[in-house]
């Protein structure tokens, strides 16, 4: 996935990894065959890619069902622990049969074919490129670690229209939007033909790739693509019964901490992952993840010690999720200390989005998808181009369309733009298939649950249990 | 006989416990409560969200004693729960017209 990896590429290719002694030698091998490809396969890189696969699961079971979970009342916590469930459950089948085909095949620079839908052709002897010429994953690490992505991505929408939303239409909307969604937007941001096939056909990349848009693990195809959805969706299915008047305090922060946690750790699979090896780079993107997210927690305290006389733990987890958010796109792009600005940066942004702008009009985004995914990722999404500036410590970025690839000549201005244009695409793209997917599913079988229901709960209405009996 | 309810700071309940165990009381039934009195309530702020409760935790104490104990009873947890600040509580003291011990069948002060 991840854009144009850095691959640590001040040394100009330098440690652009290869395969074995022999290879290195004769200098990379273009286009290698299957057979060459085995040789390139490094079990360092196949270990830590599947751990990685596991922590980025761990982030939507249980990590983001909790954080969820424990922010609603006590009626509604099943529901929104089922619906977190249940949706990286559908995703994942949906990834399988036809996902994976989709994002990641070629066919037209908007969305790949179904020449691999059911995982067609893909086995143990079929591999994946990374980011460096020579180097492969076996393609199923490769599947398996993006299937994660597919599952929680369509999970975080749910906070946005939390307690008030029919299951059976949500999990309707998520194969309908996963299909017509996410994994177009995969292919368009992470789908090129890879580091020693890209000379070749320059052309064979996804359209926000070949812009030359960056985005390590997922500002745009995650955070601001799920984060609109949520937006869009609470806008159709309209606010909770007693918006406004009625208290709805979270009913377990405790809750909410240990997904934020579990979050943060989960995390470190997303983004230092999302290198697809395991080496210098992949440990860049664990530092910045780290001290970005630590920075956003922070500084969402510091501004509520500022506003309110009092750092909530709310906030601060708050904080840290929108650290983790800002720096998703730049985790392999960024410096250290470029992703502490970036942490310092994104909290008051959010912060004023879930206070002023969410109170004054008045939309009721109940769990903040919109204010900290979707404007957490646009502040990380234009972040990425300054901090990426090599000039600015950054990493730059790595031109594949050579042979082998080397470093690319970094034009801030330019950057910026194709970051900009990158997240409008996104946005519009996202936000209108949503709103039509939600007034079509609101129009026929109908979103939200009768008032008696909402009123009651969705635990007992929906599912038929109590997440508490004491 | 007397029905005693005593509405207290939730941190006093083990010093009145203490208390009324050295004067002999033999039970007591405790519940958590909120409510409200001169006490002004807290702000609560969930992100944007700002809620001020206006009920407050305290823990309510019930207690039936004989005649002779109660006047006792209710000088004890007065002194014992005060804090001289707004919100230590009330108590109140009812007529008890009757009491049983289920186990036994016993009645009036035997029951007690």
């Amino acid at each position: 996935m991840i854009r144009k990896m850095i691959s640590g590429m001040t040394a100009a290719g330098l440690s652009l990894g290869m395969a074995s002694a022999a290879f290195a030698q004769a200098g990379p091998i273009k286009a290698p065959t299957a057979e060459q490809m085995a040789t390139m396969v490094n079990k360092g890189d196949v270990a830590w890619m599947l751990v990685s696969a596991a922590l980025v699961l761990m982030m939507s079971i249980p990590a983001l069902a909790l954080f969820y979970g424990g922010l609603v009342r006590t009626k509604n916590m099943l529901s929104v622990l089922m619906q977190v469930l249940m949706i990286v459950s559908v995703a994942a089948l949906c990834w399988v049969c036809w996902g994976y085909s989709m994002a990641f095949t070629g066919g037209s620079p908007y969305v790949g074919g179904l020449s691999k839908a059911f995982l067609a052709g893909v086995s143990t002897s079929t591999y994946a490129a990374t980011f460096s010429n020579n180097v492969y994953l076996p393609e199923y690490v490769y599947v398996i670690f993006q299937m994660t992505f597919a599952c929680i991505t369509p999970a975080l929408i749910v906070g946005a229209f939390a307690e008030r939303v029919k299951f059976t239409p949500l999990m309707i909307f998520t194969v309908l939007w996963l299909t017509l969604v996410y994994f177009p937007m995969a292919h368009m941001v992470w789908y090129f033909a890879g580091p020693d096939f890209l000379s070749d056909n320059t052309s064979d990349a996804g359209l926000i790739y070949g812009w030359g848009g960056l985005d390590f693990a997922g500002g745009t195809v995650v955070h601001i693509n799920a984060g609109i959805a949520g937006l869009v969706g609470c806008l159709v299915i309209g606010k909770r019964l007693g918006f406004g008047k009625e208290a709805t305090p979270p009913h377990s922060l405790t809750m909410t901490m240990i997904g934020a946690s579990l979050l943060w750790v989960g995390w470190f699979g997303f983004n230092a992952g999302s290198g697809l090896e395991a080496n210098a780079a992949t440990s860049l993107a664990f530092i910045n993840t780290f001290v970005a997210t630590a920075a956003a927690a922070v500084a969402w305290s510091i501004v509520e010690q500022i506003k309110h006389g009092k750092p909530s733990m709310l906030g601060a987890a708050s904080g840290a999720v929108a650290g983790l958010v800002a720096i998703t796109p730049a985790a392999g792009y960024a410096a250290p200390m470029g992703a502490i600005i970036l942490g310092l940066v994104v909290s008051p942004v959010c912060f004023f989005f879930v206070t002023t702008v969410k109170n004054a009009l008045k939309y009721d985004d109940t769990l903040d998808v919109f204010g900290v995914h979707c404007i957490g990722g646009i502040v990380g999404a234009i972040g990425t181009a300054i901090v990426a500036d090599p000039r600015l410590g950054g990493q730059g970025w790595v031109d594949y369309t050579v042979f082998p690839a080397k470093a690319g000549t970094y034009d801030l201005v330019g950057q910026i733009i194709t970051q900009v244009k990158a997240v409008v695409l996104t946005l519009v793209l996202s936000g209108g298939v949503s709103a039509i997917l939600f007034i079509a599913l609101d129009k026929t079988i109908g979103l939200r649950p009768t008032e008696e229901a909402e009123r009651e709960g969705l635990d007992i209405n929906e599912h038929g249990e109590r997440a508490y009996n004491m | 006989m007397k029905f005693i309810i005593a509405i207290i700071k939730p941190f006093k309940l083990d010093e009145v416990r203490e208390a009324l165990s050295g004067l002999g009381v033999a039970g007591m039934t405790v519940s958590e409560v909120k409510g409200f009195g001169r006490q002004k309530g807290q702000t609560e702020i969930y992100r944007g969200a700002e809620y001020s409760t206006n009920m407050l935790p305290k823990v309510k104490l019930e207690i039936a004693a004989s005649d002779d104990l109660a006047a006792q009873i209710v000088e004890t947890i007065q002194q014992t729960a005060s804090t001289e600040a707004i919100g230590d509580g009330k108590i109140f003291v009812l007529d008890l017209a009757s009491a049983v011990r289920i186990r036994t069948g016993e009645s009036g002060d035997m029951a007690l």
